[in-house]
């Protein structure tokens, strides 16, 4: 049991970051916070990604010495994980970016970060 | 320029002039610039088809490196079809934000802005062509998160400060959607080594049983679902789509739905392959989901008030329609879908299209402001008329052609239903349509409120115009189908056989 | 030649673009409607003619578009439409007449978009008579449907607009709801919906399929008014009565039933043997039939008493057709056309009345007669027809309907054959009573009688003209309808 708990390790932080990622963008009312969960959840998608990249043994994917020639013997981890995740990180803080911009202006607009007191708010200016 | 590098083209060429728009300084030169590009777009998506229609599907390699190393962008009918689509309503929604460019300033956008946000339509529309060209699930989520991003950024110029909550909330929504995507995408990864679209397909056949790869696509499918607003995944959309201004919904109703809907086939039936999605629950889930979206939202349609928000339920019922074609999984069941696709694109464009230009002239989006509209502004109303013709699915419009073949394909099946469940949408729709023409036409107008311009209404030319094309387009493909019908079918027939 | 179903949809775009040059006194509207009418009926004539000779004939088909493959927009001749189109274009002309005089007197507004969609409506039905099939005859009577809702709510106020809203329900609503998916069916079962004579269903269609496609299509086909989704008539009552009469004597009600009368004999076929069908379906509009009359004898308003009236003699022809047989066709034929001019006589007599005397109530109209003398003596004939007796043409439909009855050895014949003759007696007391008190009553006096226009008498002698033609004269009539019937033997 323990043996399995342990080595699947990163699957288990995984999870953990992504529920706790989903948890806070769910009952979390303030914008901010939900916007720090969906970070949460990102980055658990990152490590995930980072850590299937890890071959046993494997060593930093850069090649020594010579370029062509037969790389036989040496493994190297999987370097394609890492370069999905930089594009991923980059979509991730785009988004954080974008997300922070309109907290700004919802905050100017109807100054307050609260969910509930924007639905409240906004129904009051419908009735 | 061969028909491969046209593929590349398409795509860079919204990504090139958009970072032009920006540093633009007059919004006239910047849309000019919008305008060309969608023109030049459109060209090369006709040009692509009919090599497509021609000589069979082809790819790109980026860069040279060939696949599965590489990067392919893959164009088959399907792809082609869908591509046009999303050219033709790009083109004539900015011919519709022309009007945007007038020193009177049209109240939607300030003028100030209209350069970032033509900039802001080109990235979108250039997102959302990657979609459909990209042979690379990766590729995919990126080209997903470029449009996404920019969807979210022109929401939010909607007029009241509820565009902002509800470009936020779609931002939300849409993120866990995305990475969604990428966990499923990432575990497949884990499976078959491979990112590329053609040689996953070859690998699924063997891997299905294993429970990464079933995580793997449920995670695939709910978050390409969440983006395509699948009932119940579906919450984001009436708001974004009624407070972003008429101009972005209009474009937003005919392009990033369809596009999702074209992500959420193809990963399901190309790369998962057509026998392993039978296996699964699948298909009944799709066909469950999607009569709950007809029936569901359009009952919360007739209880709206807020026009937009009327059409907004309505779009996620159609989208219901699409789904169900899809969950029929036969070749008449996607052509009805792609059909579909193709046949809602121009009908929701239009009638927001049609609904914004009248919105231009109330105090409000009710409906009640609208009362009376109908004999002071004849050729909108007339427009409005033959969209919602089409909406519900009267013959002689396009609508009805795409709900004929859904019809058709369901008593093929023999899923009576469905069937059902098709005429109580259109019953359901007729509710809401002809109480929207009922007002327009046969209620007298509320007393004058002081912002509603009492003679004088605005009903700008590029506006009307554009709405005009995509009503004649109404009426012209509910008669002559042989490249709406045709070209669906096609895309069916090579999408299904093609494991 | 199919582009005749062109002429009052030009005449509507005209109008439509004259409209807003055209002040509100302007008579071009209705001249344009006239003009038109005129041109139609005589041209309807002339077609008439050329194949009254020709023992077995059919033009076409004239296909303008293939929506769906092996699913045409296409247009034919064949004796049945021909007889439709000509009642259509002889009524329009009538209508228009009427109208001309009628809208005026009543201070009606709005009177270019009246006589256009007007004209749209006829053409809608000009174009459901000549289909050739079930998808162009679905397109044309959905179309019809629309285009005839505006004139529905023409004076737009709110009890117009409830009326508008139940009419338009009901019949969206059945249309969208039965009869497409029974073409759609149609379309699975027999790889095509074009009308051949013979029908298309395959022999070996069970007979639960066919008598629930038939079910389908008689409740589907809500325009024949069959009960109990007969509730869109008498809503409808709240239009103009220029309005009234036609959709009760022309458009919608003649459309409906003559769709039927198509899918039955070129859908169904008549041979098609299944002993389940007809004998339980047939029920429905016999009860109709009944019950409609027991309602229209309790209606003190007018125009609804001829609403309720309506949805009876409706029933009568869908009785015919359901018969399967060829002596019902030739009576359902009959009965159409007899109707149709008897029909337009009463509701053009119910306006007259309003007009002059702006009574709407039966209560009100006693010894009126003496002071109207022209309108009543018209309106008594076109009761003598519904009820079926010399000198109106309503005699030979009655006469044909009741030996197709007997001809058919159809077990409950002799029921169905009571329910006519108890449904004659009802009509000449609910009908022919009103033009009986009016004569024989003393004149109550308390409403002033007003000049009717002479426009409207014209087309009330038109119409009286023809009914009264018909009783002298029905044998052309009946041999184009024999003709008919040996063509679909």
């Amino acid at each position: 049991m323990t043996d399995f708990v342990l080595q699947h390790f990163n699957y288990w932080v995984v999870i953990f970051l992504m529920m706790i990622g989903m948890y806070t963008v769910i009952s979390r009312g303030h914008l901010l916070k939900k916007v720090i969960g969906l970070n949460i959840f990102q980055t658990s998608v990152f490590i995930l990604y980072i850590s299937i990249g890890y071959i046993e043994g494997g060593t930093v994917p850069i090649v020594a010495g010579q370029v062509v020639g037969n790389t036989g013997d040496v493994v190297y981890a999987n370097p394609l994980p890492h370069v999905l995740i930089l594009t991923a990180i980059v979509v991730g803080v785009s988004t954080t970016a974008l997300a922070l911009a309109l907290i700004i202006r919802i905050r100017d607009a109807y100054g307050t970060l609260e969910e509930n007191d924007i639905l409240k708010l906004d129904q009051d200016s419908d009735g | 320029m061969s028909d491969e590098t046209q593929l590349i083209v398409i795509i860079l060429l919204p990504l090139v002039v958009a970072p032009v728009c920006y540093v633009v300084p007059s919004p006239r030169v910047a849309w000019l610039l919008t305008l060309a590009t969608a023109t030049g777009c459109f060209l090369i998506a006709v040009q692509l088809l009919l090599a497509v229609l021609d000589g069979g599907g082809f790819s790109y390699h980026l860069g040279g490196w060939a696949p599965p190393v590489g990067i392919e962008y893959r164009l088959d009918v399907f792809a082609a079809f869908v591509l046009l689509v999303l050219t033709a309503i790009f083109l004539v929604c900015q011919l519709y934000a022309g009007s945007l460019t007038r020193k009177s300033g049209i109240k939607e956008i300030p003028l100030a802005i209209a350069p970032t946000f033509f900039a802001a339509t080109l990235l979108c529309i250039s997102g959302l062509m990657g979609i459909v060209v990209t042979g690379d699930v990766f590729n995919l989520f990126v080209f997903l998160e470029i449009a996404s991003l920019a969807t979210y950024a022109m929401i939010s110029l909607g007029r009241q400060r509820r565009a902002l909550t509800a470009a936020f909330q779609y931002l939300v929504l849409g993120t866990i959607g995305a990475t969604f995507f990428l966990i499923g995408v990432g575990l497949l990864y884990a499976e078959t080594g491979t990112l590329n679209m053609q040689e996953m397909s070859t690998l699924m056949p063997e891997l299905v049983d294993r429970r990464t790869t079933f995580t793997g696509m449920t995670f695939v499918i709910i978050g390409l679902a969440l983006k395509l607003a699948i009932f119940p995944l579906h919450l984001w959309l009436p708001n974004a789509y009624t407070e972003a201004p008429s101009v972005v919904t209009a474009l937003l109703a005919g392009t990033s739905t369809k596009v999702a809907f074209y992500a959420l086939v193809r990963m399901t039936v190309s790369v998962f392959g057509l026998e392993t999605i039978a296996d699964t629950p699948l298909p009944l889930i799709l066909l469950i989901v999607g009569a709950l979206a007809v029936i569901v939202t359009s009952a919360q349609a007739i209880l709206q008030v807020n026009i937009k928000r009327i059409l907004a339920y309505s779009s996620v019922a159609q989208i219901g329609y699409m789904v169900i074609g899809v969950g029929l999984l036969t070749v008449e069941g996607l052509t009805a879908g792609f059909v579909h696709l193709f046949n809602h694109a121009l009908t929701k464009t239009g009638l927001f299209m049609a609904v914004g230009i009248m919105l231009l002239n109330t105090v409000d989006a009710k409906l009640p402001s609208v009362a009376g509209l109908g004999r002071r502004m004849p050729w909108t109303s007339a427009a409005v008329v033959i969209t919602a013709f089409s909406l519900v699915g009267i013959p002689g419009t396009a609508g009805f052609i795409s709900k004929w073949a859904l019809l058709d394909a369901a008593m093929a099946q023999e899923a009576y239903f469905i069937v059902g469940v098709i005429v109580i949408g259109s019953l359901l729709a007729c509710i809401y349509l002809l109480r929207l023409l009922d007002v327009m036409y046969f209620r007298a107008p509320e007393k004058v409120s002081d912002h509603m311009p009492a003679e004088t209404l605005t009903v700008p030319f590029p506006m009307i115009t554009a709405l005009w094309v995509l009503a004649i387009a109404c009426l012209w493909f509910g008669m002559f189908t042989e490249h709406s019908l045709s070209v669906a079918k096609l895309a069916a027939t090579t999408i299904m056989g093609v494991q | 030649m199919i582009w005749i179903v062109l002429i009052p949809l030009a005449a509507a775009l005209v109008t439509a673009m004259l409209a807003p040059r055209l002040s509100p006194q302007s008579r071009v509207p209705e001249r344009l409607a006239m003009l038109g009418a005129f041109v139609q009926a005589a041209i309807m004539f002339f077609i008439v003619f050329q194949f009254a000779t020709v023992a077995t004939f059919s033009a076409g088909p004239w296909v303008l578009a293939e929506p769906i493959p092996g699913i045409t927009l296409a247009f034919h001749f064949e004796p049945l439409s021909l007889l439709f189109a000509v009642i259509a274009s002889i009524l329009w002309f009538a209508t228009t007449l009427y109208a001309s005089g009628y809208m005026r007197a009543h201070g009606e507004t709005a009177l270019p978009r009246f006589y256009c969609f007007l004209g749209i409506s006829i053409s809608a039905t000009l174009a459901l008579a000549f289909s050739a099939n079930l998808f162009t005859m679905f397109v044309f009577y959905e179309i019809l449907t629309l285009s005839t809702w505006p004139l529905v709510v023409h004076t737009e106020d709110e009890t117009a607009r409830r009326g508008g809203r139940t009419y338009l329900g009901v019949l969206i609503a059945t249309s969208i709801g039965l009869f497409l998916p029974a073409i759609v069916w149609v379309y699975q079962l027999a790889g095509t919906v074009t009308f051949t004579p013979g029908g298309v269903l395959p022999a070996e269609t069970s007979g639960v399929v066919v008598s629930l496609l038939l079910l389908l299509f008689v409740l589907g086909v809500g325009k024949s008014a069959v009960m109990p989704l007969h509730r869109w008539l008498p809503a409808a009552m709240v239009a103009p009565t220029p309005v009234s009469a036609f959709l009760h004597a022309v458009a919608v009600v003649k459309a409906g039933v003559f769709a039927l009368a198509k899918i039955v004999v070129y859908i169904f076929g008549l041979n098609i043997s299944s002993d389940v069908l007809a004998h339980w379906i047939i029920w429905l509009p016999a009860i109709t039939v009944l019950l409609a009359s027991l309602i229209a004898m309790r209606e003190d308003n007018l125009k609804r008493r001829l609403a309720y009236s309506t949805i009876s003699q409706l029933s009568y022809i869908v009785l015919a057709v359901l018969l399967f047989s060829p002596e019902g066709t030739l009576a359902a034929g009959l009965h159409i056309t007899m109707h149709a001019f008897a029909k337009i006589t009463l509701f053009f007599g119910a306006g007259a009345i309003l007009i002059a005397s702006h009574c709407t109530k039966v209560s009100e109209l006693d010894g009126m007669g003496r002071q109207m003398p022209l309108v009543f003596v018209c309106f008594a004939i076109g009761s003598l027809s519904i009820v079926g007796l010399p000198p109106a043409g309503g005699l030979w439909s009655k006469w044909f309907l009741g030996q197709a009855i007997v001809a058919s050895e159809y077990p409950g014949a002799w029921l169905l054959l009571g329910v006519i003759l108890l449904s004659a007696i009802l009509n000449s007391i609910y009908l022919l009573g009103i033009a009986v008190r009016a004569f024989i009553k003393p004149f109550s006096g308390a409403a002033t009688i007003e000049a009717v226009p002479w426009s409207m008498q014209a087309a009330m002698l038109i119409a009286t003209g023809m009914t009264v033609l018909l009783f002298l004269m029905p044998m052309p009539l009946h041999e184009w309808l024999v003709v008919l019937t040996l063509s679909i033997r």
